[in-house]
């Protein structure tokens, strides 16, 4: 049975339409349940005991202070936390020669970043933990501290941990045609250094954790501000020893996520192993400094890359020599190889052409570590491409929009399978562009730009198109075994009253899944939106799986949801049509009750076919089925990703006195397939866009070179803030994915991955008359007046 | 006197229109007393040092932030959070209008752009796009780029006006 997606007053069309947020209004009258807003009785505190020094030998702990201090109930060093903790190594098998020593929730031996936990206290409240750590007293020895990437790997360079006999983390070369023979013949060759500076997410409610053990019950109870609950689920199961059907983790409301909540933090599963040690509920709940010094870091990179054009614009080569730098530990389990490997497949993505490559080298150093962070690698690849991209049509003296035209795969290409060895089952980089130069008008923007240059006024338009990687398969961590969930699961059970509880392993951030998956169930069995309750983020209750990263909420859970609702459908009408005496393919279900098709006639409303099954089966015929719950999963199967595509651009002044960039306007069209709620996913593009301009002007991590952090507040780091945004267009193309029924794609990180580029390509725009171009972000003023020459480098 | 009593403040206090009287540590933030004592866990602590909005309420009348005042200098105030104005009503429309434009996606940092947000409805008829943003300039939001919200309070700026309001 298919749905007519197309015909918009088929019934119970939810799909493709916006319809409010159930937990909106939760939310809206601050009633909404985050983990620091959990009380349990007998609750205790847990601060931690951070290393002020970026590499450090432990020596003795002097807790007896700490000890005495009032409210204090026990002080933890990392090797009462290993008695009753594994370690764990975050390497997977596919990234070949991927290394990372074992790793402790707290450190034994040595302490490698600033901020890494090094002892825990546990208080009857949490300011009585944090005053009491401060009087814990750690004899460290200084150690050579290794900070700059590019010279990680130099003889000279003290290698971080000896038993892995270098700091290469990893490298990997992907080589694709004649790389050299291509730029030896090209007509013009163009490269650039860019380098993408530290990140980190910045979510509002801080990393939080609250952990209960009852030894009565054997079971372990964790809510935890977390975007994968049964990945959680195992690992604490695995490394704290608990079978993991006696673990629980539940994920209610969690304020921001980004892929900063989606890995395995040291001192959560400290927190987790003094809950089963004290036997007692302990919380946890990060401060900015520790957010800063402690949540993963993301897309530090430096890198050196190369275009070969022939006269017509054409792309003939692209060689990528990408370096990043991951701290002292690959991050479990996820591993922090991934990044760079991004940056590997996706330079050149959107662009058909032959010989291509690019090598990533991932090194150890003493500064936090770095994972994944929304847009995996994405920004990167998307800003080397599209620089390069902007400057051989500036050589060439041709349009930014003609080169695209020339090179984008074509509409009608597909599938196809890219020189990164990327397969795309069907883009749309040309309608995408055709979309957005109406949306934005660019003749009136150009001729806009051309006025205000002759009144003495820099401005600029950046194009960026991309790809992005969403819907993933077992391809991204599973066959490197890591035991992360590529398939999951929804549960749709049909209630008494007719009502439809639909249970979902994928979660709930505030991008909108509830309502995304009420909306797809309300359909697929037949009744209101309204009438759909969705529960997400609890293992004890959910089917299996993966929860939210890669953007697969929709593409992986709403296709299981949406076969789930069929199902339900399906059991429904059986039993109908034996009640009826009919056939169920002579019924359906609209606005939640059985009717006829054909006349649209009510028959049976739910709510009488509930009260039947569920107080009056005798009435029924001995042996029908009447299973009012049904489960499916899904799993994508012909391709190992879903890449979604789109194309951003950036309209912005530069203020040449002050180096000061104000953006005055964003467009972004995208096609991430079938749309199930056209507003959740504009506004997913938005937020998206918005982190990506603050990497592009504002957002770097600064340490200094003994891996000092020198940025650790909400005041130093700078993020975007409503006065320098600008409004954003929003626009689509649908092109569904052939691999479900739903056709959804992935919409989440596609604003974040583009936005840079086209950020970058607007501001050498407006500067290139003056001859300069910058590539380092973020461009900040002084960054800027450095490439004009207004100050000296 | 022992140290309990030296480093305990007794408050009297109204809080969402509730006569409060407590005994709080003296370097308790209000913030913290909000939540932990009095369970309104509406308002938010993020960055604990003023920075982002989200523990904003209203002390007698302004916008502050929660985590930048003590308790103790709460003695006497007139406190509201959203709780309260829920109840009473007062933000009514901004908060449907913030669940229709979808301003909201984790919803943590709502509260307190709720507060600050009425602070500014409050003071200004029609207040422009680019006022919006200003005002709301010291209110950190990381999931909805801002431009959701501020359609949110242009809205309902312009509904209120119609009515005449002020
Ligand atoms: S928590 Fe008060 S301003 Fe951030
Ligand atoms: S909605 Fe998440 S921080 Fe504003």
């Amino acid at each position: 049975m298919t749905i007519q997606f197309g015909n918009p007053d088929r019934p119970n069309s939810y799909i493709g339409k916006t319809v409010p947020r159930p937990n909106a209004p939760r939310l809206a009258q601050g009633r909404g349940r985050f983990v620091d807003d959990v009380v349990l009785p007998r609750m205790a505190h847990v601060a931690f005991v951070r290393s002020p020094y970026a590499h450090a030998r432990i020596g003795g702990i002097d807790a007896a202070a700490a000890k005495a201090a009032k409210g204090v109930l026990r002080v933890f060093t990392g090797a009462d936390i290993a008695e009753v903790c594994t370690p764990w190594v975050a390497v997977l098998a596919h990234l070949k020669g991927l290394k990372s020593p074992p790793q402790h929730p707290l450190a034994i031996e040595r302490a490698t970043w600033v901020g890494e936990p090094v002892a825990a206290v546990v208080a009857t409240s949490r300011a009585a933990a944090e005053e009491a750590a401060a009087l814990v007293e750690v004899a460290y020895e200084a150690l050579p501290v290794v900070t700059d990437m590019m010279s990680a790997l130099d003889e000279t360079t003290p290698v971080i941990h000896p038993d892995l006999g270098d700091n290469l983390a990893f490298r990997r070369l992907h080589e694709e045609g004649d790389v050299e023979g291509a730029f030896a013949g090209a007509h013009k060759v163009v490269s650039a250094r860019f380098r993408t500076a530290r990140h980190t997410g910045v979510t509002l409610e801080p990393r939080s954790i609250l952990v209960d053990w009852n030894p009565a019950e054997g079971q372990m109870v964790a809510w935890h501000a977390t975007q994968a609950p049964h990945m959680m689920q195992t690992v604490f199961a695995k490394h704290l020893d608990v079978p993991e059907s006696r673990v629980r983790v539940i994920c209610a409301d969690v304020g921001g996520s980004y892929g900063i909540k989606v890995h395995v933090y040291p001192d959560e599963v400290a927190t987790a192993a003094i809950a089963k040690i004290m036997g007692r509920p302990v919380k946890f709940v990060a401060d900015r400094l520790e957010s800063f010094t402690t949540d993963i870091h993301a897309r530090d990179h430096v890198i050196d890359a190369r275009l070969a054009v022939d006269e017509t614009g054409k792309i003939l080569a692209m060689d990528v020599d990408d370096w990043t730098a991951i701290g002292p530990y690959s991050v479990y389990p996820r591993t922090s190889a991934i990044e760079g490997n991004q940056v590997v497949n996706l330079c050149g993505g959107p662009y058909d052409f032959a010989s291509y490559r690019a090598r990533t080298t991932v090194v150890f150093q003493n500064k936090t570590p770095t994972c994944q962070y929304r847009a995996v690698g994405h920004p990167i690849a998307v800003a080397i491409t599209e620089g390069l991209v902007d400057m051989a049509a500036a050589e060439l003296g041709l349009d930014p929009i003609e080169i695209r035209r020339r090179n984008l795969y074509a509409d009608d290409a597909y599938p196809v399978t890219s020189p990164a060895k990327m397969r795309f089952e069907g883009l749309s980089h040309h309608a995408s562009l055709n979309k957005l130069l109406e949306l934005m008008d660019y003749d009136a923007l150009r001729a806009d730009q051309a006025q205000a240059r002759k009144r003495g006024v820099h401005r600029g338009i950046g194009i960026a198109s991309f790809i992005e990687l969403t819907n993933p398969s077992p391809f991204m961590y599973g066959i490197g075994g890591a035991r992360i969930s590529a398939q999951d699961g929804c549960t749709v059970r049909m209630d008494p009253d007719g009502s439809v509880v639909a249970l979902s392993g994928v979660t709930e951030q505030g991008q909108g899944t509830e309502a995304m998956l009420a909306q797809i169930v309300a359909e697929g069995v037949g009744v209101s939106a309204d009438k759909v309750r969705v529960v997400t983020g609890d293992t004890q209750v959910t089917p299996y799986g993966g929860g939210t990263w890669a953007s697969r909420g929709a593409g992986i859970g709403g296709e299981a949801a949406l076969q789930a609702a069929r199902a339900l459908r399906d059991a429904i009408l059986e039993v109908a049509a034996a009640m009826l005496q009919s056939e169920p393919g002579r019924l359906d279900i609209r606005a939640g009750a059985v009717v006829d098709p054909e006349t649209g006639e009510e028959r049976l409303s739910l709510e009488e076919l509930g009260r039947i099954v569920y107080f009056r089966g005798d009435t029924l015929p001995k042996g029908l089925p009447r299973e009012l719950v049904q489960t499916r999963h899904f799993i994508t199967s012909d391709y190992p990703f879903a890449f979604t595509n789109g194309v951003q651009a950036s309209y912005l002044e530069v203020d040449v006195e002050t180096g000061v960039v104000t953006l005055l306007k964003h467009w972004c069209v995208e096609d991430c397939g079938r749309i199930i709620n056209p507003q959740l996913v504009d506004e997913q593009i938005r937020g998206g866009i918005v982190q990506g301009l603050g990497g592009a002007l504002y957002e770097e991590i600064h340490y200094d070179e003994e891996g000092q952090l020198l940025n650790g507040s909400m005041a130093d780091y700078l993020v975007p803030m409503a006065a320098e945004m600008p409004d954003m267009v929003v626009g689509h193309v649908e092109t569904p994915t052939k691999e479900s029924l739903l056709g959804a794609k992935g919409a989440g990180e596609a604003g974040t991955a583009g936005a840079p580029a086209a950020v970058m390509n607007a501001v050498n725009d407006a500067l290139r008359p003056l001859g300069a171009q910058i590539t380092e972000m973020p461009f900040t003023p002084e960054r800027i007046l450095r490439a004009l020459g207004t100050i000296e480098s | 006197m022992n140290e309990i009593v030296r480093d305990r403040i007794d408050v009297a206090l109204t809080v969402n229109g509730e006569p409060v009287e407590a005994r709080v540590p003296a370097g308790q933030h209000l913030i913290d007393f909000l939540r932990l004592e009095l369970g309104l866990t509406g308002a938010h602590a993020s960055c604990e040092h003023g920075v982002c909005g989200a523990c904003t309420v209203r002390v007698n009348g302004d916008a502050v932030r929660g985590c930048l005042m003590l308790a103790a200098q709460a003695d006497g105030a007139e406190v509201w959070t959203v709780e309260g104005l829920t109840d009473t009503g007062e933000i009514a429309d901004l908060q449907e209008a913030f669940v229709a434009r979808n301003a909201l996606q984790c919803g943590f940092c709502t509260p307190g752009m709720l507060v600050a947000a009425q602070e500014l409805l409050a003071r200004e008829d029609a207040p422009s796009r680019a006022e919006i943003r200003e005002h709301l300039s010291g209110n950190y939001c990381r999931c909805t780029g801002y431009e959701a919200i501020v359609d949110a309070v242009e809205t309902v700026a312009t509904a209120r006006a119609g009515k005449g309001g002020a």
